[in-house]
């Protein structure tokens, strides 16, 4: 037998069930299913039909290997787990033993049957059933060659939070060049207003600026603040990304950042961005006095200049004559191989929660505005005061979880409420001593550092109530509720509701999806959740990649999380894109859509169909395309297609049919169905279906 | 004709229609003077719209003595299926003519109701002028013996489900200049000018769709609301019907007929039937409508949706009994009989 070579033309088919320890043995008969296969897929071309305790083992992949050198197949059927699991595993395997990995299939038995099913006698049936289906797709499929593309060693990082800015000097120090596109003023993001950072309490900026000077002082990175990603064009290895760099009305080459501008600016605004509306700001400004880049902005909507066309007190003090009033917006491209998207959060509007007062009740605060009363460098220097500005709290009430594990609002955890709600008491006990209520629905304290915090906290003496509060109002009506805030609430661990009284309430608010979440991730080809979270390409196992190579995703794009996590993964992601840049080239799956121009009439129905943006259409010849190396093989062009001219590599219609046809060669009691109970596709190509038995089947 | 074309025994041509409105029969003597030419190049044995013909002479005829059928009409007694049956034993190439034979065409719609619906229909219905309440038997008695008419089949059904087809020429009727390309490439066949198409080969039609053959401008298609011809006054008659919210089926339909229904704003309703390769027209069509719906919300969508008034009519019209949903089994679960 060593050695055979199949005939020209022979199909020679391999079938292996894996008994996936006792996962699918203990529901499917696999011994059984082995050797009905053997008997009864003979016609198909399945010539040897094994069963194993664990396939994707070392010697289960070499029942598959041996099998191909000694028996001459060229086919492989692996009925197993999931083809997201282990289909590398097996198609590896078969190109080690010289088949095209492309000519292996895997089919589940796991997920899809015994998983999901406790009848074993029909457990058994469907897993011949879903063999069968395999059988014949694996006729059908052809051997594949990837496609290789180059990597250009530019990265771009969009987002100069402190997920973005650890990726930018992670790929900046090893030696390439970083595009770092951050859409406000300077880079930083949430982190450079807050105060402390839990659990060690360090000053957020003393570990934050160096950072943040580093990235924009760094040889291989261009800093392109105030700017924004308008287009994204290209491939792995190879887009090609639109950026339009508002104006500043600021020579960003010439200004030296010392600030006398910002002096001399007769218009104060409110700064609803970085002092969460708390504090002032001149008309040119820069966001906060660490910003990086030094350059201000003018705020062309508030600068009297703009307004009435006088005023230039910014320019007649400038002493490197700076100022641009003339200025436009630029509209610039770069060429990058890789692109990581650190775009971060938004905080959750708490005034869509009327009970609580925010907006309506002046001294209900939200944890931002709270940061920054905290802040020495916020507009209160430090001091928790009431709205009044002046008025030290003596009690303080800190809500967690507003917007959060809320049906109304967002039913998720929001991840760090807990530890900045507790963060927030301790600030308040050591800047003022005032008693503090901290009213929680669960304590979640999970990570390093963190439940020690919450014993200190309980321990400094702050006043824990379990229960979610239903209101907050000043209408008092007992004894020492005049002039306060009442927090309704019920305590679950006393059994009662009650009813205190505080002079300060911090709402601890949710994080929230960008508020055009939807459209970055469309920019960029990447899927979110309908939340609006950017959706890895595997949550535990890839939680830095998405579904489309070479854009990558770090921080809060993909949901909340804390300082420590972010920064890990603005290094992952980093990491990843590093592995890519060394490789200098990437071979992309095969499995791609292909528009047959012969077919296509041009309607443009697939033009807007590519979540990838993949498809263009050529004017001249009158039909749409497909770059092979943008297209991720969806398949949803594929179906959108009325004229049939899109087939998608590995999943053609004649492929996908006869799978259908195998699979309904079983019945659920195992014996062969009748052709007479389902519709016979006409895809055998010589337009000919036998003679439907339909005398029989209606007649009778 | 070349001299090739001339010997002692022509070829025979036969011409047949099933359950059909006869249109077919038009659209091949449309062919104006090339009848002469056909006529001269077969031998025609049998065309009961034309000429007087016998069942019995195909009977009496030897196995695969017609070198070429053309049925058009769908199967829908049991006269047509075994005429049907007959003509394939009999002939050489059976060749599937217009939408009745190949995909049920409008006479296909009827696979949406049984048979006793269908009878009902036709006989009891408060329009029907039928006091006594008869309706048709297949068998009578009388004094001159015992009278038949052909039975109602259960289901209607294509040529194709019935018997083995060699060639297809779809269109409802198909159009006269592709009848004539279409004999024309089986003459030269015959006489050896010309190659014979493989079998299973769609005939007089193009390999792509409407929209090939259609001149207005087409962009990406974004749908917000569906319309019906009779809602709009005037359709902008440049640009493509459907971005201007008429469910055009034309990108769907195979081309060949010259787009001639969208060049006067009329909306293409796919009588052409599925493009090449296509499984099932209607399935096919419904995924290219719902994926240019634009809107996200499933109560914006199912508006966008119901403005499509007769769903059958707009993606099945032609195809539902060769569809692949349609194909098998009946559409309806019971019959009363």
């Amino acid at each position: 037998m060593n050695g055979h070579v199949p005939a020209e033309g022979e199909i020679r088919i391999g079938v292996y069930i894996c008994h996936c320890g006792s996962n699918i043995a203990g529901v499917v008969d696999v011994a059984e299913v082995a050797s009905w296969a053997a008997e009864n897929l003979k016609d198909q071309g399945v010539v040897i039909a094994r069963d194993y305790k664990f396939m994707c083992s070392s010697p289960g992949q070499d029942l598959v290997t041996d099998d191909i050198r000694d028996l001459g197949l060229n086919r492989i059927v692996v009925a197993a787990c999931s083809p997201h699991l282990h289909e590398n595993t097996f198609r590896t395997a078969t190109a080690r033993a010289g088949l095209n990995p492309y000519l292996c299939e895997l089919v589940s038995i796991r997920e899809q049957d015994s998983w999901v099913h406790t009848d074993k006698a029909a457990a058994t049936a469907k897993a011949k059933a879903i063999l069968a289906g395999g059988v014949e797709r694996v006729r059908r499929n052809e051997p594949l060659d990837p496609i290789t593309v180059n990597i250009n060693p530019a990265t771009l990082v969009v987002g100069g939070g402190i997920a973005g800015i650890q990726a930018t000097l992670e790929i900046a120090d090893a030696g390439f060049h970083v595009y770092l596109v951050e859409k406000d003023a300077s880079i930083g993001g949430h982190m450079a207003q807050f105060d402390k950072t839990f659990p060690t309490l360090d000053c957020a900026a003393c570990i934050l600026t160096p950072r943040m000077v580093s990235a924009g002082t760094h040889p291989n990175v261009t800093l392109m603040t105030w700017s924004e990603v308008t287009h994204v064009d290209g491939y792995v290895g190879n887009f090609t990304v639109t950026i339009r760099k508002k104006a500043r009305y600021v020579d960003e080459s010439v200004c030296n950042g010392c600030g006398v501008c910002q002096e001399k600016c007769p218009k104060k605004v409110i700064d609803e961005v970085y002092e969460a509306g708390l504090g002032y700001r001149k008309a040119i400004y820069t966001p906060f006095d660490q910003a990086v880049p030094r350059t201000p902005v003018i705020d062309r909507e508030n600068c009297t200049y703009f307004e009435k066309g006088t005023c230039k007190a910014c320019e007649k003090f400038c002493e490197s004559n700076a100022i641009r009033f003339d200025q436009k917006d630029e509209i610039l491209t770069v060429e990058v191989g890789n692109i990581i998207l650190a775009t971060g959060y938004d905080i959750f509007d708490a005034r869509q929660i009327a009970q609580y007062g925010y907006g309506r009740l002046p001294n209900v605060f939200t944890s931002l505005e709270f940061e920054r009363l905290s802040n020495s460098a916020g507009p209160t220097n430090g001091h928790i005061v009431l709205r009044d500005g002046v008025t030290e709290p003596k009690t303080v009430g800190v809500i967690h979880c507003v917007g959060s594990r809320d049906r109304n609002f967002n039913n998720y955890c929001s991840a760090i409420c807990c530890m900045q709600s507790l963060k927030f008491s301790h600030l308040v006990k050591e800047h003022t001593g005032a008693t503090v209520y901290d009213f929680y629905i669960d304590m979640r304290t999970a990570a390093k550092g963190y439940d020690e915090f919450y014993q200190r906290v309980m321990e400094e003496g702050t006043l824990f109530v379990r229960g979610k509060p239903a209101e907050v109002t000043e209408a008092g009506r007992l004894p020492g509720e005049e002039g306060k805030l009442i927090v309704q609430v019920e305590d679950t661990l006393a059994g009662r509701q009650r009813r205190i009284p505080v002079d300060m309430v911090v709402l601890s608010v949710g994080l929230q999806p960008r508020a055009d979440a939807k459209e970055l991730a469309q920019r960029f080809g990447i899927s979110c959740s309908s939340d609006g979270w950017a959706i890895e390409k595997h949550p535990k196992l890839d939680p830095v990649a998405t579904m489309t190579e070479g854009v990558f995703i770090a921080g809060c794009v993909s949901g909340p999380k804390d300082i420590p996590t972010s920064v890990a993964q603005g290094a992952a992601a980093a990491a990843r894109v590093l592995g890519r840049i060394q490789m200098k080239q990437m071979n992309l799956e095969p499995i791609k859509a292909t528009v047959h121009p012969e077919h296509c009439s041009g309607c443009r129905i697939c033009n807007t169909m590519c979540p990838y943006n993949a498809i263009s259409f050529d004017d001249v010849k009158g039909v749409s395309f497909i770059n092979a190396a943008m297209c991720q093989g969806c398949g949803t062009c594929v179906a959108a297609c009325p004229a049939g001219a899109i087939s998608g590599t590995g999943f053609s219609d004649e492929q996908v049919l006869a799978q259908i046809e195998g699979l309904l060669r079983v019945g659920a009691d195992g014996l062969p169905l009748k052709r007479a109970a389902y519709p016979v596709a006409q895809h055998e190509g010589n337009g000919h279906r036998p003679e439907a038995p339909i005398e029989e089947a209606v007649r009778a | 004709m070349s001299p090739a074309a001339k010997p002692a025994a022509k070829p025979k041509l036969a011409i047949f229609g099933a359950a059909s409105c006869g249109g077919c029969d038009i659209a091949i003597v449309n062919i104006h003077e090339h009848i002469v030419d056909v006529a001269a190049a077969f031998d025609i044995v049998l065309w009961p719209t034309i000429m007087d013909g016998k069942y019995s002479d195909i009977e009496a005829m030897a196995d695969g003595e017609i070198t070429i059928t053309l049925v058009s009409g769908s199967m829908r007694t049991d006269e047509t299926v075994h005429l049907a049956k007959l003509l394939r034993r009999k002939s050489q190439f059976m060749v599937s003519f217009g939408s009745c034979a190949s995909e049920g065409c409008i006479p296909g719609l009827a696979n949406l109701s049984s048979r006793k619906e269908i009878l009902d229909t036709a006989f009891s219905t408060s329009s029907t002028d039928n006091p006594d309440g008869l309706r048709p038997v297949w068998e009578c008695q009388v004094p001159e013996g015992v009278l038949r008419l052909p039975e109602f089949e259960p289901v209607l059904r294509t040529l194709d489900q019935v018997v083995e087809v060699d060639y297809t020429i779809p269109g409802c009727p198909p159009e006269s200049n592709q009848i004539w390309a279409a004999l024309e490439a089986v003459v030269k066949a015959l006489n050896g000018t010309g190659p014979l198409p493989p079998k299973g080969s769609v005939l007089g039609a193009g390999e792509s769709t409407v929209c090939d053959e259609c001149a207005r401008k087409r962009d990406v298609k974004k749908i917000s609301q569906f319309v019906r011809i009779q809602q709009v006054a005037k359709f902008d008659p440049e640009i493509c019907l459907l971005e201007q919210g008429l469910p055009c089926n034309g990108s769907a339909t195979r081309s060949g007929c010259g787009a001639l229904c969208p060049a006067v704003s009329a909306p293409c309703i796919g009588c052409y039937g599925a493009a090449e390769g296509v499984v099932d027209y209607g399935a096919r069509l419904m995924s290219a409508f719902a994926s240019v719906v634009e809107a996200t919300q499933p109560e914006e969508i199912d508006r966008v949706l119901d403005g499509i008034a007769d769903p059958v009519g707009q993606f099945y019209r032609f195809s539902l009994a060769g569809s692949l949903l349609r194909s098998g089994r009946a559409a309806w679960q019971k019959d009363g009989e």
